[in-house]
């Protein structure tokens, strides 16, 4: 803990803090990427088709 | 499969949309009249509680909290139980946060006229009715995370990934920007101080933009787009790309609120850098919502509902184009502390978040009552007339900022100031401020329009409270291996926790080093505390929302420098609790206003009489007047107290100061006063006004005394 500390109080030890969280970021990111263009065709179909699968037998015509 | 049957209670979502309505209407009017204001200083009659600094923050929570606020929740209570199959969690929780929010918003209805504000923007509320939201925000949060739980799909639709977003962030944002300590009932300091306090607040101030405008906004496009237009989301692979990239970089844009400040130059870039990099997330959106309308763009011409959507996501694109470039410091050296940034927000907000609104609820109430919309044409009247009033309230104000903006950085060719008098630059783009109010006037009155169709669609139906619907019991079994992402967005508690993880690591890079780092805050050995008739002014300038035209942050430009003097320094600021650099530049900047060496510089009977009529000095001036300071005796009841909150929060009055700050108070007070009395003006010791005086020529005057410029 002292070890953290003591680096905190450096105003010159403090650019390793944004880039450790752009590396945090940048490997996220990519694991989502990676994840979403492997994801199965009929995964993505049933997801999107979500809000549309109900019975909304509810008029949905408003042409007066 | 043996489907399992069970009902939608569309009460509360019907509750949240009339709550909407009702107070979109009053947050328009009082926006309308405070815009009003600018132009005819003397609209408020003299009447404390109208006056434009105490309307103005009830303008921005009214829309804020409670036109959008219900919106949000009207479209959370609506899409949840249909998307996951399932009633809310609760209709006992669903009760105590529609009717608490709403007493949230009554209680902030009463409190901000009255004065009762902690001063940092959107964060107005005292901390009492902080602690209801934080209650109401909870209870939400069970009925949010209780019906994900108890959910018959397997996976939770991408709109709910924003809710939830929504919620932990704001849970987050709220609590650490509103830790402070009251002095009493009604009033507190925040624990933070200066170039800290600021740091906090912009970091809240812009991720209630982003978390409270735009991703509980995002869900409801995501829900009722693909609804309105009848078919599925362009791409579900962007939403899920989008999504994350846009909850982890949001997080980090908020110092470029503060870009120019005395923040440090580290935490400034890294607010530019993650502004510029959130074009990308923003246009995902954007470009999603405007996609899913491939091949549906003959039913936009006729349906009212998606030229709203249209608009309203074309808006989000423009101003989250906009946001980043604002963001760059070249251009921010130009639109800060200008009107370029409200014709910015209310492109989000007339377009974004009140286009979204009115297509929502043009969609929901024919179902909801199982009728047809009484009027289209009113509908399509509607559309256009909001549409040209969002041109005309924001083109205008563009103009404005450019104009003013470059006025104030005019420079002479013999090296003097071109309009060292800040009232000419007020003048010259007045008539900005006229077509302003015009363009608001035309989107009053479309919501007007609005509320007569709603109510007409309202009595030609009857209301549908429960709608049934039949899902199998167990959650879909999928056979094949799950990637890890679907395995996660199926257990809604961890997807929480990394949401909650993702906006953290923003947060503590940028606040944390702040805290720590010692020479990030260079101290100034001549900054001293406040006297108590100091600290009781600031709490008036407070009250007032002066900060809300008067800045009191001078960057460090030559055209700054030559107006108001030495630029700000962070560690002229570590006595402020709270901050109160302001973002807005309605009339000048403050910082300096005590130094006697500056050309800004003005004894103690101008700022008397300026404050009881500023036009019997100005005659062309847009401040309004105070008489009520130089009528109303200075509370000085909680005078000890205040004293040693201040020293709890670590400002260095000598030990047992605050039996002695009363004495101090009424001697500094009479000397002010005497000095009025002495030049012929008739005031009393304990008038509001002195403190007032004395705070306004105490500012910027320590640095000074040290360089003994």
């Amino acid at each position: 803990m002292k070890i953290v500390m003591h680096s905190l109080e450096q105003i010159s030890g403090v650019a390793i803090y944004p880039i450790i969280a752009l590396v945090i970021f940048f490997v996220f990111f990519m694991l989502v990427g990676y994840m979403v263009v492997s994801a199965p065709k009929e995964y993505i179909d049933e997801m999107s088709h979500m809000p549309l699968d109900e019975n909304d037998d509810l008029p949905t015509d408003n042409h007066n | 499969m043996e489907l399992e049957k069970f009902t939608y209670d569309n009460k509360h979502a019907k509750m949240f949309i009339y709550a909407s309505i009702v107070f979109g209407v009053i947050g328009m009017l009082v926006g309308l009249i405070a815009a009003l204001e600018l132009i005819f200083p003397n609209l408020s009659a003299e009447i404390a509680y109208l006056s434009f600094g105490r309307i103005r923050p009830l303008h921005t929570n009214a829309v804020i909290f409670a036109f959008v606020g219900n919106g949000i929740f009207a479209a959370v209570y609506y899409s949840m139980p249909r998307l996951l199959k399932t009633p809310m969690f609760s209709n006992l929780l669903g009760n105590i946060h529609f009717w608490g929010w709403q007493i949230i918003i009554l209680a902030a209805a009463i409190t901000l006229p009255l004065g009762l504000t902690q001063s940092k923007e959107y964060a107005e509320l005292i901390w009492p009715i902080d602690l209801a939201v934080v209650v109401v925000w909870v209870v939400f949060g069970i009925n949010l995370i209780g019906t994900i739980l108890k959910r018959r799909t397997k996976h939770i639709y991408v709109a709910i990934w924003f809710y939830i977003a929504t919620w932990v962030t704001v849970a987050v944002l709220y609590i650490t920007n509103n830790i402070v300590i009251p002095v009493s009932f009604l009033e507190s300091y925040p624990i933070y101080a200066g170039i800290q306090d600021a740091l906090v607040q912009w970091w809240y101030g812009h991720n209630a933009v982003a978390f409270f405008l735009t991703t509980p906004y995002l869900g409801l496009m995501y829900y009722f787009i693909p609804k309105a237009a009848n078919r599925p989301v362009y791409s579900y692979k962007l939403s899920i790309i989008h999504f994350w990239a846009l909850i982890f970089l949001y997080i980090w844009a908020g110092p470029h609120h503060l870009l120019y400040s005395a923040l440090p130059d580290w935490a400034q870039a890294l607010g530019v850098v993650f502004s510029v990099i959130l074009i990308a997330p923003s246009w995902g959106g954007m470009i999603n919502g405007l996609l899913t309308l491939r091949g549906a763009w003959d039913k936009v011409r006729e349906d009212p509902v998606l030229k709203m959507f249209v608009v309203g996501v074309t808006a989000y694109g423009m101003s989250t184009f906009e946001g980043p470039m604002l963001s760059l410091k070249s251009v921010n050296a130009l639109s800060h502390f200008t009107d370029w940034t409200i014709a910015h927000v209310h492109i989000g907000t007339l377009g974004w978040n009140g286009m979204l609104t009115f297509g929502m609820i043009y969609w929901l109430i024919p179902r909801l009552f199982n009728t047809k919309l009484a009027s289209l044409k009113l509908a399509n009247s509607h559309f256009w007339i909001a549409t040209l009033g969002m041109l005309f309230f924001s083109i205008p104000l563009y103009f404005a900022g450019f104009t003013q903006a470059l006025m104030w950085k005019q420079f002479t060719e013999e090296g003097y100031l071109a309009y060292p008098n800040f009232l000419e630059t007020v003048t010259q783009i007045l008539p900005m401020y006229y077509l302003r109010a015009f363009g608001g006037t035309l989107y009053f009155i479309g919501m007007l329009l609005f509320v007569v169709n709603i109510i007409k669609t309202v009595k030609s139906g009857s209301f549908v409270r429960y709608e049934e619907d039949g899902a199998p019991a167990q959650p879909k079994v999928h056979k094949a291996k799950e990637g890890w992402h679907r395995r996660l967005e199926g257990k809604p508690i961890q997807f929480t926790v990394l949401a909650l993880v993702a906006i953290l690591i923003g947060g503590l890079v940028e606040i944390v080093p702040m805290y720590m780092v010692k020479t990030n805050v260079p101290t100034i050995s001549s900054i001293k505390p406040y006297t108590p008739l100091e600290l009781e002014g600031r709490d008036i300038y407070m009250r007032e929302g002066c900060y809300l035209c008067h800045s009191q942050m001078i960057r460090p430009f030559r055209s700054e420098t030559a107006r108001y003097g030495e630029y700000t320094k962070a560690g002229e600021t570590v006595y402020d609790h709270p901050f109160l650099f302001g973002s807005k530049r309605t009339g000048p900047d403050l910082a300096r206003q005590g130094v006697k060496s500056l050309p800004n510089y003005k004894p103690d009977s101008w700022h008397y009489n300026h404050m009881v009529n500023p036009q019997s000095l100005n005659a062309e001036s847009i401040m309004p007047p105070y008489p009520w300071l130089a009528e109303d005796d200075l509370d000085i009841s909680d005078i000890a107290k205040k004293i040693e909150v201040m020293m709890t929060l670590g400002v260095p009055y000598p030990e047992g100061y605050a039996a002695q700050a009363e004495a101090d108070l009424k001697a500094q007070a009479a000397t002010i006063a005497q000095g009025l009395r002495d030049g012929g003006i008739q005031v009393e010791n304990d008038k509001e006004i002195i403190a007032l005086i004395a705070y306004l020529q105490r500012l910027g005057t320590d640095l000074y005394s040290e360089s003994g410029k």
